[in-house]
């Protein structure tokens, strides 16, 4: 993939910070607007429209207990990769982002299991505003999740390699933020009854 | 195009990868070349530009003659009508406006003027490109499927946006959406691409205030963008689930609220039209300092005004929605504040006024531009005040006056400011000079043309005309004034007719112009000491930064310019 | 190349895995707090804190909390320069912004002259619905 040399303009640092790194911070910075405007709009009209709560009820708070602990414990193995990264050991930073990866495919099957017996019991995302929300941000979390996965498979064989080890924690940094936006889905979805 | 921003000659920093003769496709369709990205989306932003100028002709000659067919359209319908107007309003705005304001000007002279071979993610630029022109496809397919182009206005309120039912487009509205969402991907990669640049990859010396403004402003204007479009690209997913999957986020008979979508569009509509003057400006700031050879007045309060400006303008989006409902308290607050951000901006126009006084003014074609600029734009900043006040936009709101307002504010910003760009960094992107005459005259004839559209749309706004109708003879108290909309659409033909003249002077430069040579207007900011077009990797050797960019008419020196590479205590090369 | 980055990220920070381990601890604890909080609330309450007030500290707080500790050691954003903190704050802002801008108009249904007619009839509607189902022992809340 690295089949061009990079321009001296990318190795330049006059704010101190490594490029890559504060342009991952910038794209979390757009995804926070992102997510905000999106959960905003869901507590505008989750505190105006009192007969939500009782939508609402119908959650599963130990299915969301679950994937948030699965998130917390792939942070966990993110974070841990990022610390081999800055040992030189890339071998165990993959191995570490291949545990994340498969924290964020856990995740994601829960949430099929989930969402299944959601909609077979008839809270289908038509079928009222809460549902509409519920689905739609968890929704956008999960394609976030899913493009996580495919980008830290990509770094992990780059690492696994011992190339490009800085990228580990540039997409530690993203599944945090994935992680940091699913500990205000948890409470907001699952738990305000 | 011939030699457009590579040669085949490459700088030494890429000696040791081997490469040997680029063919035409990945020279130029696949080129990562920050130059070439660059004029990929001015190219792109031209055709766009002529798309939207041909609806505007029909419509407007819809509206001077109601129900005659319209040569080189036909008969436009009713339904033809709002598409026109929507799709018009939507492509100057997101394929005109912003991808030639930031993205093609951004692109070419980030790099230049910082000294850097390239931007700091030159795939990810690419991506941004080819992203940006899938959703320019796909905005403009949506013409050609079943139902035809969206027609609920570029603001796309729902119900009407949401339902097929009521807007009878329903693939149309879809391909809209989606068109809409993947230029905001593109530009936030574009953007993320020009901050990291801007912030990292400076010259040696170049600091914080050596920066030519210009750059400073398509900064500021890519945070302003990213920070608020994250509600509107939540909003659209929205507006998607309703017309596709059958949501009801902003039906009001299952709970959901139109309003919301409103306030989503405008937390974003506001700041972004400071996206796009901003950058304008910055191209007039630089324009004028060459052609008055003086330095830029009081820099460092342009630049903190420039910054107030972008953070005020969060706090006024809902002036656009003074009649629709929202609560009156809410109403005033937003009326102070909107009056309040009239203020740095005409503060910045006056200190560009201050920068010409009692400076050495050359009247070339970019000075032209970039003077009537500032005319155009004072005009569309004071109208801007009627409506921006609550009260007095009661009566305004949804009229021509509105319309004019805008279109004396965006004119100047995309239009001048791309004008005035391109006739001033032509000589630098394609090493030949323009011709002046033949840019003297089109400057003319656009300009004369542009005031004679909108002062009558001014005057029926006044009167009472309301927008987006498609055919004034049906209301009695206005179909007497038909002539002013007659003699808006006649000038509107004439500016189009003068656009040819720019188009014939574009090619033909490319080919016959004066060679350059690297420093035609003898200017001090870096993109100035590469060679004219800069080859791949820009220098052999990139430079460093020494002082200001606007050090013209230094006393004691003997050339009016100082450039910002040459190191001090040097006699400036010739 | 490598190098270079990996050298910034020494002075980017570096804990021992115990630490991160301790960290994760804690998130757990946090996050089988903020379970049984809402949970236990209506047994917790007593004088002024209410059963509202419990899951909102729980599960709110709790939430802000565990963020906090992904960013600031996770992220390492208490080792970041500031710059970076002081942009994240400023996306947050801007949020509180738009939410204090638009809920006027989304969230109350009524103001200074005016009145959301569409959004009260169908909290009526649904609270009645509800209601009723409740009193038939059905599950409400899957039709509109």
């Amino acid at each position: 993939m690295s089949t061009m040399t990079r321009p001296i303009a990318t190795t330049r640092s006059a704010t101190g910070i490594p490029t890559g790194k504060l342009a991952v911070w910038w794209v979390i910075g757009s995804e926070i607007v992102i997510f905000g405007g999106l959960l905003a709009s869901y507590v505008m009209f989750r505190l105006g429209h009192p007969e939500w709560a009782e939508y609402a009820s119908h959650t599963n708070t130990w299915f969301g207990g679950a994937n948030t602990f699965v998130l917390l414990t792939s942070s966990l193995f993110a974070v841990l990769a990022h610390h081999a990264a800055v040992h030189g050991d890339g071998k165990t930073a993959a191995k570490w982002l291949l545990g994340t990866c498969g924290g964020g495919l856990v995740f994601l099957c829960i949430k099929a299991v989930e969402w299944t017996g959601e909609i077979q019991h008839g809270y289908t995302i038509t079928a009222n505003g809460f549902w509409s929300f519920y689905y739609t941000a968890a929704g956008i979390h999960a394609l976030h999740v899913i493009a996580g996965c495919i980008i830290m498979l990509i770094i992990a064989k780059q690492a696994w390699n011992g190339k490009e080890l800085q990228r580990v924690e540039l997409i530690g940094i993203y599944w945090h933020f994935v992680d940091i936006v699913w500990i205000f889905l948890f409470p907001l979805l699952y738990i305000a009854k | 195009m011939a030699e457009a921003g590579t040669v085949d000659t490459h700088g030494a920093h890429d000696a040791d990868h081997g490469h040997h003769e680029q063919s035409f496709v990945s020279k130029y369709i696949f080129s990562t070349d920050h130059k070439i990205i660059g004029m990929q989306y001015m190219f792109t932003g031209i055709v766009m530009a002529l798309i939207g100028g041909y609806m505007s002709y029909a419509f407007r000659m819809q509206l001077a003659f109601p129900g005659e067919s319209v040569p080189g359209y036909g008969v436009v319908s009713q339904g033809e009508y709002n598409a026109l107007v929507t799709n018009h309003g939507t492509i100057m705005i997101f394929w005109v406006a912003m991808p030639m304001l930031i993205a093609a000007f951004g692109n070419y002279l980030i790099p230049l003027m910082i000294g850097a071979d390239d931007m700091v993610f030159p795939r990810i630029n690419r991506l941004s490109y080819q992203i940006f022109l899938i959703s320019a496809i796909i905005l403009i397919a949506s013409f050609f499927v079943p139902g035809g182009g969206f027609g609920g206005a570029w603001t796309s309120y729902p119900p009407l946006s949401a339902n097929a039912e009521y807007n009878l487009t329903p693939y149309g509205a879809t391909f809209w959406l989606v068109a809409v969402a993947l230029e905001f991907v593109a530009f936030l990669l574009g953007g993320i691409n020009f901050i990291t640049t801007l912030m990292n990859s400076r010259a040696p010396g170049m600091k914080m205030h050596d920066i030519p403004m210009v750059l400073w402003m398509i900064i500021i204007a890519s945070i302003l963008f990213m920070a608020s479009v994250g509600p509107l690209i939540a909003g659209a997913i929205m507006l998607f689930m309703d017309q596709v999957v059958g949501t009801g986020f902003f039906d009001p008979d299952r709970g959901g609220d139109p309003v919301l979508w409103q306030h989503l569009f405008w937390f974003f509509g506001h700041p972004e039209v400071y996206v796009v003057l901003l950058p304008a400006m910055g191209i007039v700031a630089e324009i004028i300092c060459t052609f008055a050879r003086k330095k830029l007045f009081n820099y460092k309060l342009i630049l903190y005004t420039a910054f107030a400006t972008g953070i005020i303008s969060f706090f006024v989006w809902a002036h656009h929605q003074f009649v629709a409902g929202i609560d009156p308290r809410m109403a005033n607050v937003f009326t102070i504040t909107t009056l309040i951000i009239s203020i740095p901006i005409a503060e910045m126009l006056f200190l560009y006024i201050a920068t010409l006084y009692g400076g050495s003014i050359r009247l070339t074609t970019p000075m032209l531009w970039a003077l009537s600029f500032i005319a155009e734009f004072l005009i569309g900043g004071i109208t801007g005040i009627f409506l921006g006040a609550s009260g007095s936009d009661i009566y305004f709101h949804d009229t021509y006056f509105v319309l004019a307002h805008f279109h004396y504010t965006f004119f100047p910003i995309a239009i001048i400011g791309f004008f005035a760009g391109i006739t001033y960094w032509f000589p630098k992107m394609f090493g030949r000079m323009m011709n002046e005459a033949l840019g003297k005259i089109h400057f003319w004839g656009t300009i004369i043309a542009f005031n004679f559209i909108f002062i009558p749309l001014f005057i029926l706004g006044a009167a009472g005309q309301h927008r987006r109708i498609y055919n004034f003879q049906n209301f009695p108290d206005l179909a007497g004034m038909q002539d002013l909309r007659v003699i808006a659409t006649s000038a509107l033909l004439v500016m189009l007719v003068f656009q040819a003249i720019f188009l014939f002077n574009f090619v033909y430069s490319l080919f016959k112009g004066k060679p350059a040579g690297k420093n035609p207007w003898k200017a001090n900011t870096l993109e100035w000491t590469a060679d004219s077009p800069p080859p791949h990797g820009n220098w052999p050797e990139l430079p460093n930064c020494y002082r200001g960019p606007y050090e013209y008419s230094v006393p004691g020196r003997e050339d009016d310019y100082w450039p910002q590479d040459v190191p001090p205590d040097t006699a400036p090369a010739e | 190349m490598a190098e270079h980055q990996e050298h910034a990220e020494d002075h980017s920070g570096d804990h021992s895995q115990a630490f991160y381990l301790k960290i994760w601890a804690i998130l757990l604890v946090l996050l089988i707090l903020s379970i049984l909080g809402p949970i236990l609330a209506p047994h917790l309450e007593f004088g002024f804190l209410k059963a509202w007030m419990i899951t909102l500290m729980t599960a709110f707080g709790i939430a802000v909390v565990k963020a906090y500790l992904v960013a600031a050691n996770f992220m390492h954003l208490n080792i970041e320069k500031r710059y970076i903190t002081y942009l994240l704050t400023t996306m947050l802002m801007l949020m509180l912004l738009f939410f204090a801008g638009v809920s006027p108009d989304v969230m109350k249904h009524k103001g200074q002259n005016w009145e959301n007619v569409a959004a009260e009839a169908e909290i009526e509607r649904a609270l009645k619905a509800e209601a009723a189902a409740a009193a038939h022992g059905e599950h409400p809340g899957n039709e509109h």
